[in-house]
């Protein structure tokens, strides 16, 4: 895939990306977001942080499935977006949510696991974001591939997160465990699969 | 019930002479057990106010709480159906006693409370309950009374009504997910039900089972929870004048998504504690299992009173956030049995509410 592709691509993903944002302001200007807009606020930039996640965790799946490589090349970008919703979640929660009270909020992340899940995802997410530029890519050197591997217990976390939220009704979080399921399975698949290429090549 | 003084109200709009204390309560129960032993019991209304004075020196009444009700309740509050019309939430229901019962509080719009309801049956998103209980049918309806009463019987919603004169209560609704509502419900002290329903002296509590209507209730389908979802207090607490059960709100009967005809409401405590749509009431003697103790014994116990000092494994309870406060509305502090402290703290005298939440 040529240069100028790639550009129309991460086009693309820059002006889908802003919609769900650009959503919550039209729906709060139109008076729109319900009875508990805070609420609506926090479980949409939750979805779609996860949505995010779990797309740009499915670039090397299809990677290894259609044998292409570009998807590889926009896997950043998708993963800043994520970082992008996760950091509106965070803030939502304590500045919309928690208006900065703090011993509330250290009593929240302490006492629910919930919370402490969510928490330690967005944590997690930080280093990833911050070593995300090229610069870090070339210091870190083979460390950066070992580091960039915390994205699949974020991902574990944070899936962990929303199933904890739901009362009873596992439906929703139900499918996002399914597919970040689906796509690990895809990655241990063909790493089965090239293991065992490896082994027979090697005899 | 016997109205006394209209004009002079407590702060929870009950006159004196509707509440039974505990102490009463308990002399009563003594005298049921005595004179159920002494062959005392037939025809005696033993539950009724009327009867309580006499109960008490151990006489036999012929108080009737329903004929008493009856003539210094309004004639009809509602309408009974006619022949193809159906339910009409928007209908004012008639004769509704004024209360200074919540005087003070910002009252949320009529939007907000029918938009933004907890009714599984109906989905578990909270906008859905306004989409999918169109199609539910709350008239006519008839509540079953079964288990330890004298008499198993039915009551009407028209003849519910009319037990007693409808009040309005202006409640905070406090739902264990960390937000508070405030809704003025219309609606009748479930003591006034409870009198009428004639319990014996076996009845320790009651339990509440509610609609499960497979068919206009998409939700009963999947095993979300074991339908009929049901709910139950303790008789002290049943009788506890706060306790209500609500039958419209903002003077007009109940939507369907907030639990029409019929539903209870208990603002001490959780807002699941409030079945909605109930179809039937069982006195029982044995404490029952509610539908979210089942779903969840360690977060959800039988008293699930609004506690800030007692967490939940989901949600933090020491604040909440009310409704219709918009973006930046922020938390406030909730308060012990939800700010009725004064009404009902007495119940859990000597109670280690840790233990029982």
């Amino acid at each position: 895939m040529n240069k100028n592709l790639i550009i129309v691509v991460k086009s693309i993903i820059w002006l889908l990306a802003l919609i769900p944002v650009v959503r919550l302001f039209w729906l709060e200007f139109t008076n729109d977001l319900g009875a508990n807009p805070v609420e609506f606020i926090e479980h949409s930039t939750g979805t779609w942080a996860l949505v995010f996640l779990l797309v740009s965790l499915s670039m090397t799946p299809i990677r290894l499935l259609t044998g292409q490589v570009w998807q590889i090349q926009v896997r950043r970008l998708l993963g800043l977006w994520m970082f992008f919703y996760a950091c509106l979640h965070i803030i939502t929660y304590v500045w919309l949510d928690f208006n900065f009270l703090f011993d509330e909020m250290v009593k929240d992340v302490l006492e629910h696991p919930r919370i402490l899940v969510g928490f330690a995802a967005f944590v997690l997410t930080i280093p990833l974001a911050v070593t995300s530029n090229n610069v870090m890519m070339r210091k870190l050197k083979t460390k950066w591939k070992t580091l960039h591997k915390t994205v699949y217990l974020i991902a574990i976390l944070a899936v962990v997160h929303f199933l904890l939220l739901v009362k009873k009704d596992l439906t929703e979080p139900f499918y996002y465990t399914a597919v970040l399921l689906l796509l690990f399975g895809i990655r241990i698949y063909f790493k089965y699969k090239t293991n065992v290429i490896s082994v027979t090549n090697k005899k | 019930m016997i109205i006394v003084n209209q004009s002079k109200q407590n702060p929870s709009d009950i006159q004196s002479s509707e509440i039974t204390s505990k102490t009463v309560f308990d002399n009563r129960r003594q005298f049921i057990k005595l004179a159920a032993g002494s062959g005392l019991l037939a025809g005696a209304g033993l539950l009724s106010l009327k009867a309580k004075a006499a109960n008490i020196s151990g006489g036999v009444t012929s108080g009737d709480a329903r004929l008493v009700g009856r003539a210094n309740a309004p004639a009809q509050p509602i309408a009974a159906l006619k022949k193809g019309e159906i339910y009409n939430p928007r209908q004012k229901i008639a004769g509704v006693k004024k209360s200074a019962y919540g005087k003070g509080l910002e009252i949320d719009t009529y939007k907000n409370i029918t938009t933004y309801n907890n009714y599984y049956e109906f989905g578990t998103d909270k906008s859905d309950p306004a989409v999918q209980a169109r199609t539910f049918q709350p008239q006519p309806w008839s509540i079953s009374i079964e288990g330890e009463v004298k008499k198993a019987k039915t009551i009407s919603l028209e003849d519910l009504m009319k037990l007693t004169t409808l009040k309005e209560r202006i409640y905070r609704m406090r739902c264990v997910e960390g937000w508070s509502m405030v809704i003025p419900w219309v609606g009748l002290p479930l003591a006034s039900l409870v009198k009428w329903a004639e319990p014996t002296g076996n009845a320790k509590y009651i339990e509440f089972v509610t609609a499960n209507d497979r068919e206009n209730m998409p939700g009963v389908n999947s095993p979300i929870l074991d339908w009929p979802y049901t709910e139950a207090l303790r008789m002290d607490e049943a009788m506890n004048p706060l306790a209500l059960i609500a039958v419209g709100l903002y003077g007009e009967l109940l939507p369907n998504q907030n639990g029409a005809p019929a539903r209870l409401v208990v603002p001490w405590k959780y807002g699941f504690k409030g079945g909605k749509s109930i179809v039937n009431i069982r006195f029982v003697e044995k404490m029952p299992r509610t539908t979210w103790m089942k779903a969840g014994p360690s977060e959800y116990g039988f008293y699930a009173n609004v506690n800030p000092n007692v967490d939940h494994p989901r949600w933090s309870q020491s604040t909440e956030r009310p409704i219709g406060g918009g973006l930046f509305g922020g938390r406030i502090r909730t308060k012990m049995f939800n700010g009725y402290e004064s009404e009902v703290g007495q119940l859990y005298a000597g109670m280690d509410l840790k233990k029982n939440f």
